[in-house]
């Protein structure tokens, strides 16, 4: 059986007190929400914190709040509670589906929004036992000098593998991070940086609370996923694409974010700017796929062959933006992820 | 018949369902300590020095223990122990153990493995086939053939030469498939204690007690009758729990050093380092063929990955090349094959045990050979299908063989003519087919012995014991022997008690492997309730005045058949046949008919019979990314008789899925890096999330149907089934895929890359394929020439050397799994 | 460059209460445990089992306060106060569960080590959709990796027990 490393164990009531737990440890102190991706990571030895600061416990970061202008998530939600929630399918689409298609049933159950946001990134050189890694002399990421992916690369490789963070920065969701000394509210698109190690802007001592998000009445959005199976695995590339499309068809506004392709969530902005003021239909589709595929980079420290990978960004675009559309994408949308619902 | 046939619930399910059965893991015991392994994190080097003095001292920690505590080599097969339990000086692969460090907890016992100092000296590591080949130095064992090439064979049925010049076309085709694992769901564990009297006693997640038993004795320098080994349910097996494994030994040797109970449970990764699993293959097909599609002689070439063990390598070569010959008539083959050391985990059985690599290829050949000559598929298989009683041209005797009926109900419940080549682009259709067999015809150690044993044990109760050898892993091994026992006396599986799996109180079984339980422990449990019948029968005759073969025992009781309303109860019955001739036990016993194949090596591939099966795969494909679906599945089985049907259909859907699995996604990969930077060689992802197992939403329909015309064989007629089903799976889906979108994968997995990629050929006019093109040069031996029967052969080779008069012990003779 | 720290203090004790298949249930463990190790090691519970301990097979399914969660995952320090479900609280007054009964008879459980957490997770969808369609229950169970059935006679089991439950409703 893996076994857990040691550790202290701090369960505060509200955020002011996490906030003051986080100051006084630094980065000694880990918060810990729904564990699936900590739990895993401590029993391999990749994250190995002093102190272990559940968030179960803060009342203020379980709740759902819809109202008019929009909504406001607090950080402990879990996945489950966002993929049940019919208040989702309503131009908030893309969050639900991304939602309902992290892991498994009973990881969803579990796993919290705040925390699929803080997602360590992902890399088959990264995501194994201290012994494995050990046995290629670790890696840049932890404990080691090499990018395995890339050895001529000064920087760390791993993965972005969050499945929300894409849907979330195509609705133009926001974060509120508390610490301290204050708060501060981030768009989700500047929260990530592109480097594998360094990869969030959320500093040590903060916490994420919050996510926001303005009404997107009259959007339509959808997220699509690539991996091998229909549950259990991480996104191996996922597009997420949000448009306002006047009545006469005109697309006013449009985001579209490539994941799983960088260090960060990817948006696609060649491609957004082509498509405002155009209709969607074959040629402008064809041309946006090739513009937002073009930004992807997979690299081979995922599963699948990266520049098969590269290939289905371009698909999944078209996917996408034929699904915006209003075309019926439903038989390919159960083939690749497995699964009638959403 | 009451009980076989009818489908019913399991014997075990009970325990099953209510979390009752134990597992090893879940057996604890007072003062108990836990054992962890350190491995080696490097491919291939020499041990310099070990220090685990810091270790030693670490509070918490009992004991350590290097190679020097348990020298003495060991390994499943006679002809290749080449395995320590801890590496005293040479490590192989990277998992490879070389310490263990016994604790209070197993999480001190981790964390002490760091505290072990351990110096290496590396060796030029070894990653392929090829590259063995070609670097004969430094050995990665000095046995074997030469350099690194573990074992090599060469068999000719009949001048093959003359059969491609009698054909019309000749079909040359190479293919290759990748090593995949076992993935038990239930992680190796095993708990050993030294009992009150000084013996020893463990508990482990095994397939094969008997030869683990006979490990720990040559390891341990024990007497076998001072060691019990006890097989606890295993939590899946499929062949990964069938070699003695190094960890049973440690927590063996520590519980005797300690006098306590010592634990181990495997972590998953450490069961990747296990692996044994199915075995890299590189293939070359040549078959020639008539018009009508006719076989006059097929080729076939192997070049196998063996890992660094030996494991059960040897037979898994000759299975390579074995049972081409059972499903289709070859009139002349010639099989040449290799096996490998590299430095990775060994490669042993899997489900389908080294015949499931050269049945894709020649099914996806088939496939080939029939678009070539325009026949269909399913007819040119009807045209060559093996019939029964045939002897094959290696001298392997058929018994009942239903190949044509399965490939007629998978025709007919697929739809099959109106789909072949007549569905929409990026739909199709394929088919395959396969057999396999009902057991090994002959021991992994030379011996005259029955394989299997049975003990029944008649309480004045009317309670009946059943003892055996026989290792559940989850295939229903405890209801088979339940099921035909209570058939026998008339009473109901639930009234029986079973002990098996246990080397101190049940006759020996040579294990769950090799299909051989349902024929081997069957037989001999139909034996041992047929004998304990005729006492009670004789004894109740008696009490009736009748003649006992008026006598019936169904519904509890033993009554005459003509007045049913006359007779005791079993218990009664029992009791009258205990005051007639004393305390009631019987025993029954198997041993395989004798196999014509006389030729070396003519030990692998003889079974008493064979299971036969046909399998249509749909799949859709889109094409513009190669993306690939299964919607359903039709599969037909040769069964004989389905012993419990419910049961029989799970193996059928069981093989089917881990099939699938093969095919689609499971991949066993090792990942070198760049050499002037590292010495690394690594298993790519040794873990349950990269190791792709299909889930719940990646499952097709799959419409099974059972054949049943009894073998004369099997206990009630029962061939075998809990591996058969799985081979034609790969194929039939690659077959598909050339039908949905017109490109061969001539490669297992078949992955949506590949397919993009073999699509980008045709799209560029050149060869719509993806599968390798070349087979590297291998100095075959002299092939051993042995005349088929229809050319008056006897079974023997022409060429070979004379065989000492009196066989050798053990190690002289190769032999199967 | 070893990034395993030892221990100082390796016998640190907590304690939680927690209501167990209907009890009330006291224990005392090791805090870096998780859950499922405190319910086989320090409860005795081995009926929940353990496949990865990283969240990647779905043997050690348990429910808590009614969801199936994975116990591998879940520090049993946060399990205080929390009702917990285990294969072990399935059936009722020594009967088994519909659930139970219908895996038994209908071969949902081969080799059975999956079977545990596979039962818990179905009953907590019957208890929330006492109707789920195929695709539901496949939904459902995508979490639990079961490496011997296929899973087809599992969705069979777990649809004859929606038509049992719902006699013994009407009874």
């Amino acid at each position: 059986m893996m076994r857990l490393p040691l550790f202290d164990f701090r369960a505060p009531r509200t955020l002011e007190e996490a906030a003051r737990i986080l100051d006084g440890e630094g980065t000694q102190a880990m918060p810990l929400a729904g564990g699936t991706d900590l739990l895993p990571n401590m029993k391999r030895r990749q994250q190995v914190p002093k102190t272990l600061m559940s968030l179960r416990y803060i009342e203020e970061l379980n709740h759902i709040r819809m109202e008019h202008s929009g909504s406001r998530l607090g950080a402990c939600v879990t996945l489950a509670d966002i993929a049940a929630n019919m208040h989702f399918r309503n131009g908030l689409t893309a969050l639900a589906q991304a939602a309902s298609l992290v892991a498994t049933p009973h990881i969803r159950n579990m796993a919290t929004l705040g925390g699929n946001l803080c997602l360590d990134t992902r890399c088959n050189y990264y995501d194994q036992n201290y012994e494995w890694r050990k046995a290629i002399d670790f890696c840049l990421k932890k404990d080691g000098d090499t990018c395995w992916v890339a050895p001529g690369s000064p920087k760390c490789m791993a993965v972005s593998s969050t499945d929300t963070a894409p849907a979330l920065i195509a609705l133009g969701g926001r974060v509120r991070l508390v610490s301290r000394t204050g708060e501060r509210e981030v768009l989700l698109a500047d929260l990530y940086n592109n480097d594998g190690l360094d990869y969030i802007k959320r500093k040590p001592n903060e916490i994420l609370a919050e996510v926001l998000v303005d009404s997107r009445h009259g959007w339509k959005s959808t997220y699509w996923k690539l991996r091998r199976r229909g549950s259990f695995d991480f996104p191996v590339l996922s597009v997420a694409a949000a448009a306002r499309i006047s009545e006469s068809g005109v697309i006013e506004d449009v985001r579209i974010v490539i994941g799983s392709a960088a260090s960060r969530p990817l948006v696609a902005v060649d491609a957004a700017t082509f498509l405002v003021g155009r209709t969607l239909n074959t040629d402008s589709i064809a041309e946006a796929a090739v513009l937002a595929a073009r930004i992807a980079k997979p690299l081979d420290n995922t599963d699948f062959d990266m520049s098969w990978r590269k290939k289905v960004t371009g698909e999944f675009v078209t996917f996408a933006l034929r699904e915006l559309q209003g075309d019926d994408v439903r038989s390919e949308r159960e083939s690749f992820m497995r699964t009638r619902s959403l | 018949m009451r009980v076989i046939g009818v489908p019913r619930r399991r014997v075990d399910a009970r325990a099953k369902v209510t979390g009752q059965t134990r597992f090893a893991d879940d057996i604890v015991l007072p003062r108990m300590a836990y054992c962890k392994l350190l491995r080696s994190p490097h491919p291939h080097a020499r041990i310099r020095k070990i220090d685990s003095s810091r270790a030693t001292a670490h509070p918490g920690v009992y004991l350590v223990l290097s190679g020097k505590d348990l020298p003495i080599e060991y390994g499943i097969l006679p002809v290749s122990e080449d395995e320590q339990a801890l590496c005293v000086d040479h490590v192989r692969h990277v998992g490879d153990p070389v310490a263990a460090v016994i604790a209070r907890e197993e999480l001190t016992a981790f964390e002490a493995l760091g505290l072990i100092d351990v110096e290496y000296e590396m060796l030029t590591t070894i990653s392929d086939p090829e590259e063995a080949l070609a670097t004969p130095a430094p050995r990665i064992h000095d046995y074997g053939e030469e350099g690194n090439i573990h074992k090599r064979v060469s068999l000719e049925f009949g001048d093959v030469e003359q059969g491609f010049a009698d054909a019309d076309e000749v079909f040359e085709d190479t293919f290759f498939y990748q090593g995949n694992t076992h993935l038990p769901i239930e992680q190796h564990a095993s708990v050993a204690i030294k009992d009150p009297e000084g013996k020893l006693t463990i508990w482990s997640s095994t397939q094969t007690p008997h030869y683990l038993h006979r490990a720990l004795a040559k390891v341990l320098r024990m007497l076998p009758g001072h060691i019990r080994v006890i097989a606890t349910p295993n939590g899946g097996g499929f062949g990964g729990k069938s070699d003695p494994f190094n960890h049973e030994i440690v927590v063996a040797k520590a519980a005797l050093l300690l006098d306590r109970p010592v634990k181990i449970c495997l972590t998953r990764e450490e069961v990747f380092y296990c692996h044994r699993g199915r075995h890299p293959v590189l293939m070359k097909f040549k078959t020639g063929v008539k018009k009508d599609g006719t076989i006059t002689g097929m080729h076939l070439q192997t070049l196998i990955d063996g890992g660094a063990y030996g494991s059960y390598g040897v037979a898994s070569t000759f299975y390579t090349g074995a049972l081409q010959t059972t499903t289709y008539h070859i009139p002349r083959y010639k099989f040449q094959g290799c096996r490998t050391f590299t430095n990775k985990p060994p490669c042993g059985p899997k489900r389908g045990h080294g015949t499931v690599q050269p049945r894709f290829g020649q099914e996806v050949q088939l496939d080939k050979i029939a678009e070539k000559l325009s026949i269909d598929p399913a007819d040119l298989r009807l045209r060559i299908a093996e019939s029964s009683n045939a002897v094959t041209a290696n001298f392997f005797r058929l018994s009942v063989v239903n190949l044509s009926e399965c490939i007629r109900r998978v025709v007919k419940n697929s739809d099959w003519k109106e789909k072949f080549r007549k569905l929409p682009e990026g739909r199709g259709v394929g088919l395959a087919c396969s057999a396999y067999l009902t057991g090994a015809g002959l021991p992994i150690y030379w011996n005259k012995m029955p394989h299997s044993g049975v003990h029944i044990k008649f309480d004045r109760g009317g309670g009946v014991a059943v003892f055996c050898g026989a290792t559940e892993i989850g295939q229903g091994s405890d209801d088979v022997l339940a099921g035909i026992v209570a058939e026998v006396l008339g009473l109901d599986t639930f009234d029986i008690r079973l002990y098996t799996g246990d080397t101190d109180l049940g006759p020996v079984d040579l294990g769950s492997y090799s299909s051989r339980v349902t024929i081997m422990a069957g037989n001999a449990a139909l034996q041992a309730a047929e004998r304990g019948r005729a006492i009670i029968a004789e004894a109740v005759a008696e009490r009736l005045a009748i003649p006992k073969e008026r006598l019936r025992f169904a519904d509890k009781r033993v009554f005459d058949s003509a007045a049913p309303e006359k007779g005791v109860t079993f218990g009664e019955a029992v009791r009258l046949a205990e005051a007639r001739f004393g305390t009631i036990g019987t025993m029954g016993s198997y041993t395989p008919p004798k196999s014509p194949a006389l030729y070396k090596g003519g030990g692998v591939g003889p079974s008493p019979t064979y299971s036969y099966t046909a399998a249509v795969v749909e799949v859709i494909v889109n094409p513009a990314t190669g993306w690939i679906t299964v919607p359903k599945i039709w599969i037909a089985h040769d069964i004989g008789c389905a012993l419990n049907p419910t049961l029989v259909r799970g193996q059928v859907e069981g093989s089917v899925y881990m099939g699938l699995g093969e095919a689609l996604m499971e991949e066993q990969e090792f990942r070198r890096l760049p050499k002037k930077l590292s010495h690394a060689l690594v298993h790519k992802f040794p873990s349950m999330l990269e190791y792709k197992s299909p889930t719940s939403l990646d499952m097709p329909e799959v419409m099974t149907e059972l054949i049943e015309e009894p073998d004369p064989r099997g206990p009630f007629g029962a061939k075998e089934v809990g591996q058969g089903p799985l081979l034609p799976i790969m194929p039939a889906v690659a077959n598909a895929v050339y039908d949905a979108v017109g490109v061969r994968i001539d490669e297992v997995p078949i992955t949506p890359e590949k397919i993009m990629k073999a699509l980008a050929e045709k799209k560029a006019s050149r060869e719509p394929r993806f599968g390798p093109s070349h087979f590297p040069h291998v100095d075959w031996p002299e092939a051993l020439r042995v005349p088929p029967p229809w050319e008056g052969g006897d079974g023997n080779a022409v060429n070979d050397v004379p065989r000492p008069s009196k066989p050798k012990p053990e190690k002289e003779k190769v032999l199967s799994s | 460059m070893i990034s395993i720290t030892l221990p100082t203090e390796s016998q640190k004790s907590a304690h939680i209460r927690l209501r167990l298949n209907g009890e009330e249930t006291d224990v005392s463990f090791a805090p870096y445990k998780t859950l499922l190790e405190v319910l086989r090691e320090d409860l005795g519970h081995t009926g929940t089992k353990h496949g990865c301990e990283l969240g990647e097979c779905g043997a050690c399914a348990v429910l808590v306060e009614g969801k199936p969660v994975l116990s591998c995952l879940l520090l049993a320090l946060e399990c205080d106060k929390k009702s917990v479900l285990t294969v072990e609280g399935l059936g009722t007054d020594g009967k088994l569960h519909p659930l139970q009964d219908a895996f038994a008879d209908l071969g949902a459980a081969q080799c059975g080590y999956c079977t545990p957490a596979i039962l818990v997770t179905a009953k907590a969808l019957l208890d929330q959709n006492p109707n789920p369609s195929r695709d539901q229950i496949r939904e459902a169970l995508s979490g639990n990796l079961c490496r011997c059935t296929g899973y087809q006679q599992i969705f069979e089991a777990v649809e004859a027990a929606i038509v049992k439950i719902a006699g013994e409703r009407n009874d």
